[in-house]
Order: structure tokens, then C-alpha cells, then sequence
């Protein structure tokens, strides 16, 4: 059981994100960190293998600058190797850009089973992992919050609006999890440790057999035109509870005839 | 207007077309001169009257899907028109589970890029322009395609009203789909529906959320009871439902629904920027929190600085008593 997961390096998401005022592009600058979005399809990943009795996790990642230090992280919960494509002409690849070289990545893998965010936590297209499905000419299924693989098929819960659909396919097959489907490992000392000697293949794009002109900015064919505030919310009145709070909520609730 | 045809992509559930596809073909009226839906499964009379009320003047039938999931069908069907000429100049897609599924497949099939989480849609240039919020809704950027073709959106819920034009029923077409492959190989085998009791937490007029703030599972009821007296829905914070205490059909925020109640109740909930692009639109805004510096105090219209454990009860009491 082989199984690849795509895992997104971004700028730590706990600082405060800005825009680079020329390109209008989010500014990503410093160390990456592994998207926590991806650390669930990393667990179940190496959970699947396991289960499987065999079988190799690969990660799959995207990132400027040769960047390692999400894919270490990755490769200390217990992925075995990492394939990074980093290469200056990506600058500015949209969604269906990204998906063309990560599909192209992920076929140098062969793996039976792929996995990856349902959204990631910077870019929150969630359509990568379908474009890249499509690609690859794979069937896809999003929105799993449970995943199983029954010989060489794969079954999973998926998430509906009003519950969830148990959904079938052959392998190989594109899953796309969501958040808490299961309980990411923290990566333990050995792990730290073994990943020194785990191999991490960095490509460019010349050597995927990519046009240049398939990514970048110039592949995106879109354009940000314009960034402006948002109109704001006029202030309300925030008050201390003094006992009372409960009171002034049912007091406004009636001035809005709610109540 | 230079927009001429707009598709929009009409998701069926329980027998009508979904809301946000409503909204949807509401604003494609004011975009373009012809507005068609594009469906799948089984058009009854209802829907293809609802859709044509809307703005439709065709629905577009892609069938039965036979198990399959609809990413791979619906957009092999738009894709084999688009190819044989017949294509629209914008479709737009619902940020629905299968709404993005359908677009990020056809971007694939026909080499074309995508926007998403788009909250307005506007004319530009002699095309259309997309508006997104960012940085949890303190900024609005704006998109547009630089070439031909087909342009993709995919529209969050809630962007537009949902309005009827008074339009007849929409004449209803196929949209037979082309080859298949093997990317069509995943089906439904099963569906499990959750129990509801109350209005839908999208439609709700009142929405009370928890979030971890409440400390426990077993505080959750609070919320529900507090839903429930105030005839309103139960919703929850991401954080919440990720820790098992809801089912993920509570989640308000970026990857849960997206609310516009009259009153939204936030309860132990910081406020973190994918909570607040799925709430920040409701009309009035409570907080309840013990941070004064919660970033949820930052869109309330009223916030309580205070412990939910005390708040909430005595306001259950209180309404209680009120009857
Ligand atoms: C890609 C992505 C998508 C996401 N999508 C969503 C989404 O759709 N919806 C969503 O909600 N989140 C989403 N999140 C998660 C989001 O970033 C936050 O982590 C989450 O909203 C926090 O939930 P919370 O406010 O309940 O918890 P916390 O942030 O932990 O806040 C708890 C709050 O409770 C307060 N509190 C504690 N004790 C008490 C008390 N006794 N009385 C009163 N107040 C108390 C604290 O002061 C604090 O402000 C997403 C994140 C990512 C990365
Ligand atoms: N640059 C990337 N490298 C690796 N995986 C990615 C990359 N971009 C997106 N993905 C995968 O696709 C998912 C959805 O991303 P997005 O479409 O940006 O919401 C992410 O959570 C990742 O699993």
C-alpha cells in the first residue's frame, strides 16, 4: 500500500498575513511550516500503510526557496521519503497551476492511494486535489471523514450536507480529508532523528516536463485588480458582566423583537 | 450587456434546487442576457418551475448519475458543449461539497482557471469580476480572468438575495455527457441522513453557537436548549466539532455554512477569521466571552465580557421566565 500525500509548506499562520502591494500575491517570507490541514493526511496516511501490513508514505509538496522545514516534520511523524518541486518560475501559480505540477509529481510516486486537505489553510481553494484527480485521470473523493481501504478499493465516509455518503472506488484514487478525522501523532524524538537520513528529491519544473508557461503568474490567467478595506462594522457596546449580562442580551433580543 | 449566457449550476436536495443556487441565478439575471441552470438527476415539474421562477429560462439535464458522484459526469457534459462551441461565458458553482468537485473538474478538462470563494460578482471590462474577502472579511479583492473562454466561479452562500423574477417554468434540455474513463469510478453505496429538530442553521433567523470556550461536551445542551427557546438553530466554532462534542453540520465558518441570521449568538468563541467570514454578515452580533480582547468582540453588537458557564443559564432562566 503506497500511498502519497500532498502536503502544503505556508508561512506560519499565526503571523499576520499581508499582500505584496506590486503583485497583489500573499507575501510569503521566512521558514514554511507544514500545513496543520495536511498533518491529518500524513496520520492517516501512515495509519493506512500500517493497516495494509506495508507500503511506503511519499510525501508530495509545492514550495519556493528549496524549503524543507514542513516536509522534516512530515518526514518525523514516520513518512519514509519526500519528492519537493521548488523552482523560481512557480512565483504566482494559481490552483489549477499547482495541480499540474503536483500530479506530475505524484506519477513519478506510482502510489495506490493519494491524500490531501480538503482545503489548505493559506489558500483555501480546495479544488487543487480535484484538479490534480483529473489530471491524473483518477476518480477523486472530498470531504472523507473516514477513510478505509478494503483490497484494492477504498471506502469512505464522505461528508454531506445533512450527514454523510458512504463512497466506493477502485484504487488508485484521490482522497481529500477533512480536519479531525483523525488525531495527527506528534513526531517523537527517534523520529526527529531518522529523518537526517531520508531522502528528499528536490525538482524543477524543466524536469517534470512542464511548459513554463503552465505556471507562474502568467499561467493563472487571472488578475487581481483591486484591494480595498472591507466597509466596517460600526463598533458596538461591549460591558463587563456584572450579573446582569444575561438581562442585557434579553433586552437587546427584544428591541430586535426577537423576544 | 456583454455577458451573454450565464450557467449556473443547480444542486438539487430533497426535491429543490438548493439556495445558494437560487442566489446565484438571482444575480446571473442582472449579469447576463440568457441564464440557464444546469442539473442532473431528475427534473420534476417543481424544479424546473423554481429554476425558471428564478431567472432560468433552460435547464440543462445531465440525468441520472447511476451511483456516481457528480464531479466527473456534470463536468464531462459542460465540458463536451463547451468543446462543441455551445459553451456559456461564465459559469458559476455553489462552494457546495459537489459545487466545487463539478468546478474543480471541469478547470481541469478544459484548461481553464478557477476562482473561488467569490462573494460578489460584478461587470468589468465587458466581462465579469469577482470580489473575495480576505483576511477574514477586513479587505475585498478583485479578480478577473485576462483570457477567453469560459470563466469559472465558485461562489460562497449567502453573496446575493435570493429573489423570483416571475418567470415560467424553464424548458428543460439534455446535457449529454461526454466520455467518461476511469476517473468516474467512485459511487454511492450508502447515505445517512442526521436527525434535525428545528430550522435549518442556514436559514435560521436565530443562530446560537458554541464554541471551546463552553470547556466540555456536556455544555453543549446549554446551547441547544438556548436555540431551542429562541426558536432558532444550534451552530458551533470548527474547534468544537474537530473535538468530536457536535457533528460537523453544526460548523459555521469557511469550511461550514455560512449564516445571515437576524441575531447570531457567539458563545466561548474567539472570533478567529474562518469563524468569522462564515457569521460576520449576520445583522445583529452577541458575544459572550471572558477575553475582552476576543476578536469576536470586534464584530458584536453587543458583547458581554463574561464567564459562559454564568451568562448562559441565567439567560435560559431569564427567557424561561419570560415564556
Ligand atoms: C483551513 C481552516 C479552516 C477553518 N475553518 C473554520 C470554520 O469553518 N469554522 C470555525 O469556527 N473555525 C475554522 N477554523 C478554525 C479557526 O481558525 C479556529 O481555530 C476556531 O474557530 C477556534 O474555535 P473556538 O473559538 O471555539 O476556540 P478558541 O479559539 O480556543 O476560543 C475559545 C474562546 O473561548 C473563550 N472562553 C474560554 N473559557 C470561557 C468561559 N468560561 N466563558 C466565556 N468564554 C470563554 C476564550 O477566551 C476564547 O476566546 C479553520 C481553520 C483553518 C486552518
Ligand atoms: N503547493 C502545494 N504542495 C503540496 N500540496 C498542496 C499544495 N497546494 C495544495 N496542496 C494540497 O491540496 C490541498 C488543498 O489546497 P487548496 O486548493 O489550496 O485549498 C492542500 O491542503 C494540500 O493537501
Amino acid at each position: 500500500m503506497n500511498v502519497v500525500v500532498c502536503v502544503k509548506q505556508i508561512p506560519d499562520p499565526a503571523a499576520p498575513p499581508a499582500l505584496d502591494p506590486g503583485t497583489k500575491n500573499l507575501v510569503r517570507e521566512g521558514k514554511l511550516i507544514l500545513d496543520d490541514s495536511d498533518s491529518y493526511g500524513v496520520e492517516m496516511a501512515l495509519q493506512l500503510a500500517d493497516a495494509a501490513g506495508g507500503g511506503e508514505v511519499t510525501l508530495v509538496s509545492m514550495a519556493p526557496g528549496g524549503e524543507t522545514s514542513g516536509l522534516r516534520t512530515a518526514l518525523a511523524m514516520g513518512a519514509a521519503k519526500a519528492i519537493l518541486v521548488s523552482d523560481d518560475v512557480l512565483a504566482g501559480t494559481d490552483a489549477l497551476g499547482t495541480a499540474k505540477v503536483l500530479a506530475a509529481a505524484v506519477r513519478r510516486a506510482e502510489p495506490d492511494l493519494v491524500l490531501a486537505a480538503t482545503e489548505s489553510t493559506d489558500g483555501y481553494t480546495g479544488t487543487t486535489p480535484v484538479q490534480m484527480a483529473e489530471l491524473l485521470g483518477l476518480p477523486s473523493i472530498t470531504f472523507a471523514k473516514k477513510v478505509e481501504i478494503e483490497g484494492s478499493s477504498v471506502k469512505v465516509q464522505r461528508q454531506t450536507e445533512s450527514g454523510y455518503d458512504e463512497v466506493e472506488s477502485p484504487l488508485p484514487a484521490v482522497v481529500t480529508v477533512t480536519a479531525g478525522v483523525v488525531e495527527p501523532r506528534y513526531p517523537s524524538f527517534k523520529g526527529i532523528m531518522a529523518t537526517k537520513s531520508k531522502s528528499v528529491e528536490t525538482l524543477t519544473v524543466a524536469d517534470l516536463g512542464i511548459e513554463t508557461d503552465q505556471v507562474g503568474a502568467a499561467g493563472s490567467r487571472q488578475q487581481v485588480t483591486e484591494v480595498a478595506d472591507a466597509e466596517a462594522r460600526t463598533a458596538g457596546e461591549i460591558v463587563v458582566d456584572e450579573g446582569d449580562g444575561a438581562q442585557r442580551i434579553i433586552a437587546f433580543l427584544e428591541q430586535l423583537k426577537v423576544v | 450587456m456583454t455577458v451573454e449566457t450565464v450557467w449556473v449550476l443547480a444542486e438539487v436536495n430533497d426535491g429543490a434546487p438548493i439556495s445558494t443556487s437560487l442566489e446565484l441565478l438571482t444575480q446571473a439575471r442582472s449579469l447576463a442576457t440568457t441564464v440557464e441552470a444546469v442539473t442532473y438527476g431528475d427534473v420534476t415539474a417543481e424544479v424546473a418551475g423554481t429554476l425558471g421562477d428564478y431567472g432560468a429560462t433552460t435547464v440543462r439535464n445531465v440525468g441520472d448519475l447511476g451511483g456516481a458522484l457528480p464531479g466527473v459526469p456534470v463536468a464531462s457534459a459542460m465540458a463536451a458543449a463547451v468543446t462543441a462551441g455551445n459553451g456559456p461565458d461564465a459559469v458559476l458553482f455553489p462552494a457546495t461539497y459537489d459545487g466545487r468537485d463539478v468546478a474543480a473538474r471541469l478547470s481541469a478538462k478544459l484548461d481553464r482557471p478557477v476562482l473561488t470563494n467569490v462573494v460578489d460578482l460584478v461587470e468589468a471590462e465587458g466581462g465579469l469580476a469577482s470580489k473575495h474577502a480576505i483576511f477574514g472579511g477586513s479587505q475585498v479583492l478583485t479578480a478577473r480572468f485576462v483570457d477567453e473562454g469560459p470563466a469559472l466561479f465558485v461562489v460562497r452562500a449567502k453573496s446575493f438575495p435570493a429573489e423570483p423574477s416571475g418567470g415560467g417554468p424553464a424548458a428543460v434540455e439534455s446535457l449529454p455527457v461526454g466520455q467518461l474513463g476511469s476517473s468516474n469510478a467512485a459511487r454511492i453505496v450508502d447515505r445517512h441522513v442526521e436527525e434535525r429538530s428545528g430550522p435549518k442553521l442556514d436559514e435560521a433567523a436565530v443562530v446560537v453557537s458554541g464554541g471551546r470556550g463552553l470547556g466540555d461536551a456536556d455544555q453543549y445542551p446549554l446551547i441547544e436548549e438556548l436555540a431551542r427557546l429562541l426558536k432558532g438553530a444550534a451552530g458551533a466554532s470548527r474547534a468544537i466539532v474537530d473535538a468530536g462534542w457536535v457533528p460537523y453540520s453544526h460548523q459555521v465558518g469557511q469550511t461550514g455554512k455560512t449564516v445571515k441570521p437576524t441575531v447570531y449568538l457567539a458563545c466561548g468563541i474567539s472570533g478567529a477569521t474562518q469563524h468569522l467570514v462564515g457569521m460576520k454578515n449576520s445583522k445583529n452580533i452577541v458575544a459572550v466571552n471572558k477575553d475582552q480582547d476576543a476578536p469576536i468582540f470586534s464584530v458584536a453588537d453587543l458583547g458581554i465580557v463574561g464567564d459562559v458557564h454564568k451568562v448562559l443559564p441565567a439567560l435560559i432562566e431569564g427567557l424561561k421566565a419570560k415564556g
